[in-house]
């Protein structure tokens, strides 16, 4: 059925694309004496004495060979084939994708349960109003702004890092808002956290700022192991609670394991083959958390392994980012980049040719950084929309009453029985959205310069080129039909009332 | 905490009597109309939207076939005239004249001036580009929207209603459109409609923008269809047509309403996004999307020619957004958006209003 629709689709856009333009417009105008045949010689290359709807069978019949192994999506006007452009643009693409859906998946949930949780506060009608102010932002005009301000003048800026005092008391002011506005149920609450939360981030800052931290960067074993400990006890406390021993032991110990780690892992960041590495760390550090869960839980061992694992490989992440913040130094101070980190052009810095692993990872990341935040914003404000109205719909429904009459704590309630039952439509939307990031991922390239599918997706409406455009609806497609695949595997094993391949 | 699940408890009931008296001896639209009008940001949102409507259409000229309107702005946007250098700090010429705070703040007093929203680089009054570009983008706006929602709707509807062979053939037509990512078609459809005029760039995009809607009115049809109400009109003998037109569309409206809303401020920058690439609406005329994409580079000298389109769109879209959020409010049997603090409160202690 789904090749039927892809068959449809793609004909329909062939003809379309066909129709609507002429490929030898551009000779027309043309006072080359050699017109006659090179409008020979393009007749030729692309087919045109074939009529539209035919020579979609003609493409149609290259892109096929993919079954036999040898797919033929046809050459570009220039004469490179299809195949092997697409094949440099679209992980560059995907890369853009991937990266801006996950981080507005886990910040636009999060904040969507705690809008619903805390319904009709400020807070709540506070973030509704900048979910719908992205909803109305056009993207490419919030790239350009972020060019402007996160880019060009956060590197000024880097010249000479000093943070001003308006700026601590700005920013500490904002974060205290915000964690205030959460954790305020009663006014005590919410100036406990107002207080606390604005007075920890004004005291990092200054302490940052004297230390000149922004140039060399880094968390230190000591900071390293505090942290770990700190997040043994929220991932503990968000998942089962602290009271629940057997899991805050667990997840305790593969924090102890990831200090102790730390300096053995400094010298193995060292090593060539970085990729090997990393697996290795994920595996060793799943292994530890399983080791801990045999050791501290006797019964109900999954949740507790649950737990610590992803204690462990939150602190596996802080690790890597431990790292990146010790490569930052050298490189923001290296000639390619003289202090101006944070590009507005381009997926990575072409002067920097190096093998190390870490200064290659960051410098990709920091082209990403704008790309995927623009990206990230117009994203961000459908995930927090669509999980507040669903758990607010999911919490109305009589088995949480019944969760709640048989004396289960609020968080077992929300975390076990809301949440999980939230995440089902979401998967949905998830589909959905995908073509929407697509979207706007091609205009996003384009104002950053990225040489992905977008750009060439430009280029190839410009020229008339079908076969590239064809191309890349080909790609889009796909991924729009993996996504739509992964979204009903996810689907079928979130809510087992769906099995999926029966009824139709 | 306590409180919260204090509440929750209480819950239904109560709740759903002062519901039932809030509504008592109102018909349906007088509900959603008295639901709507309660809505703040909603009726905010309407009468700025309308606001903008009227002072952007008014603002440049309009001819409507023999009749021509001549609009209260005294540039027209394709007019050149010279540059503004005076008052314009840093040697950059054509800069806003516009100045909304009064002398005691910044030392200049209030003034609107010759050019309030500065000029481009070629000395057109940029108000006047501003003023043509939002009238553009309205109208596509309002033209996919419409075009969408009618079609949509009509197409749901024969699917949801007929089921069957229909609704398959219908729904895989759906599925042919969606699959192709809307920006992509919209180029397509753009790149070589755009030259023919906003209306028609529209009205092109508005024949593939139905899908979605689609989709929802025939979810909406499967649901109806099955009630007692179109049981009760058919064992009365009423037609078809009747029965699509008189009893389920009405119940179905809702859904229409809102998707069509929320179809326009996709709309809007739909184009934006389109003139943006240079596949929607084309110079000389402009839109929202072009201004910002042809002075994009300009942004770091003169900062006007970005930030006053945007800031139209955005005003728009979010008027549009919050408008469909009261919409969906107000349609929404489920919702009790009316319950003030005070009444929640009130409930708590188990006094009913």
């Amino acid at each position: 059925m789904l090749l039927v629709i892809l068959f449809g689709s793609s004909y329909l856009l062939y003809n379309l694309q066909a129709l609507s333009g002429d490929p030898l417009a551009e000779f027309k105008t043309s006072r080359d004496p050699e017109v006659e045949s090179q409008i020979k010689a393009t007749i030729e290359q692309l087919r045109l004495d074939v009529p539209a709807p035919l020579r979609y069978f003609i493409w149609l019949r290259g892109v096929l060979g993919i079954f036999i192994g040898q797919p033929d999506f046809g050459k570009v006007r220039t004469g490179e084939p299809v195949g092997e452009i697409l094949i440099d643009a679209i992980p560059v693409t995907i890369r853009l994708v991937f990266g801006a859906t996950i981080v507005a998946i886990l910040l636009g949930i999060t904040i969507g349960v705690v809008t619903a949780l805390r319904q009709y506060s400020r807070f709540d009608y506070s973030m509704t109003f900048v979910a719908f102010l992205m909803f109305s932002l056009p993207i490419f005009w919030v790239a350009v702004l972020l060019k402007e301000f996160m880019a060009i003048q956060f590197n000024n800026f880097l010249s000479e890092p000093n943070i001003p005092t308006g700026w601590i008391i700005g920013i500490a002011g904002f974060v205290a808002l915000f964690f205030g506005a959460i954790l305020g149920r009663s006014r005590r609450t919410f100036w406990i956290g107002f207080f606390s939360a604005g007075g920890f981030t004004a005291l990092l800052l200054a302490i940052i700022d004297a230390r000149g931290w922004i140039l060399e960067p880094g968390i230190g074993p000591i900071f390293f192991a505090v942290m770990a400990i700190l997040i043994a006890f929220g991932v503990t406390q968000i998942s089962m609670g602290v009271g629940h021993k057997p899991s805050l032991y667990a997840s305790l110990s593969v924090a102890v394991a990831g200090a102790i780690t730390y300096f053995p892992m400094q010298s193995l960041f060292k090593r060539e083959s970085q990729v090997t590495v990393l697996l290795g760390g994920l595996v060793v550090a799943l292994v530890i958390a399983g080791i801990a869960t045999m050791i501290f839980a006797r019964i109900d061992r999954g949740p507790v392994y649950r737990t610590s694992s992803i204690t462990a490989f939150i602190i596996g992440i802080i690790m890597i980012v431990d790292k990146l913040m010790q490569t930052w130094g050298p490189y923001v101070s290296s000639g390619d980049v003289q202090y101006r980190p944070v590009p507005t052009i381009g997926e990575r810095n072409p002067l920097i040719e190096t093998t190390d692993f870490w200064v290659a990872l960051l410098d990709t990341l920091l082209h990403m950084f704008l790309p995927t935040i623009a990206l990230t914003l117009i994203g961000f404000a459908g995930y927090v929309r669509y999980t507040r109205g669903t758990l607010l719909d999911v919490l109305n429904q009589d088995y949480i009453r019944t969760a709640r009459a048989k004396g289960l704590n609020e968080r077992t309630v929300i975390m076990r029985h809301a949440f999980r039952n939230t995440m089902i439509p979401i998967v949905t939307l998830l589909v959905v959205d995908f073509a929407s990031v697509v979207g706007g991922a091609l205009i996003t390239e384009n104002v950053f310069a990225w040489r992905g599918m977008g750009t060439l997706f430009r280029q190839a409406i410009g020229t008339f080129d079908l076969n590239l455009l064809m191309g890349i609806f080909f790609v889009t497609a796909t991924l729009a039909l993996v996504a739509n695949l992964v979204a009903d595997l996810l689907y079928s094993a979130l809510d087992p009332r769906v099995r999926v391949g029966s009824g139709k | 905490m306590s409180e919260d699940r204090k509440q929750s408890s209480f819950g239904a009931d109560t709740q759903s009597d002062i519901f039932s008296k809030e509504t008592e001896g109102l018909s349906q639209s007088q509900i959603v109309r008295k639901r709507f009008f309660q809505h703040k940001a909603a009726m905010t949102s309407l009468f700025v939207l309308l606001g903008i409507v009227f002072f952007v259409f008014s603002a440049q000229s309009i001819s409507l076939g023999p009749v021509k309107y001549p609009g209260w702005w005294k540039y027209d946007y394709e007019q050149i005239s010279d540059l503004r250098i005076a008052e314009c700090e840093g040697g950059v010429v054509g800069c806003p004249s516009l100045d909304v705070l009064p002398s005691f703040i910044d030392g200049t007093p209030m003034q609107i001036g010759e050019h309030p929203f500065g000029q481009d680089d070629i000395g057109r009054d940029y108000f006047a580009m501003v003023m043509r570009g939002a009238q553009r983008s309205l109208l596509v706006m309002v033209i996919i929207g419409t075009l969408g929602a009618a079609l949509g709707t009509v197409i749901g509807a024969i699917a949801g209603f007929f089921r069957g062979w229909v609704d398959a053939i219908l729904m895989r037509f759906t599925d042919f459109i969606i699959t192709v990512p809307t920006i992509v078609l919209g180029s397509v459809i753009g790149y070589h409609f755009g030259n023919l005029g906003a209306v028609f760039l529209a009205f092109f995009l508005g024949i593939f923008a139905w899908t979605g809607i689609s989709r929802l009115v025939r979810g909406e049809f499967l649901k109806l269809r099955e009630l007692e109400f179109v049981d009760a009109a058919r064992v009365a003998g009423a037609s078809t047509r009747r029965i699509i037109f008189k009893h389920i569309l009405p119940n179905a409206v809702g859904v229409i309403i809102v998707s069509a809303t929320l179809l326009m401020s996709g709309a809007i920058l739909l184009e934006t996004g389109l003139s943006y690439l240079g596949f929607g609406v084309v110079p000389p005329d402009v839109s929202l999307g072009l201004l910002i994409s042809s002075y994009q580079d300009a942004f770091t000298v003169r900062p006007w020619l970005f930030w006053w389109p945007g800031i139209f769109i955005i005003a728009v879209a979010l008027c549009v957004n919050f408008i469909g959020d009261g919409l969906r409010d107000a349609f929404d049997p489920r919702q009790r958006r009316g319950m003030s603090r005070k009444d929640k409160a009130s409930l708590a202690r188990g006094e009913s209003k």
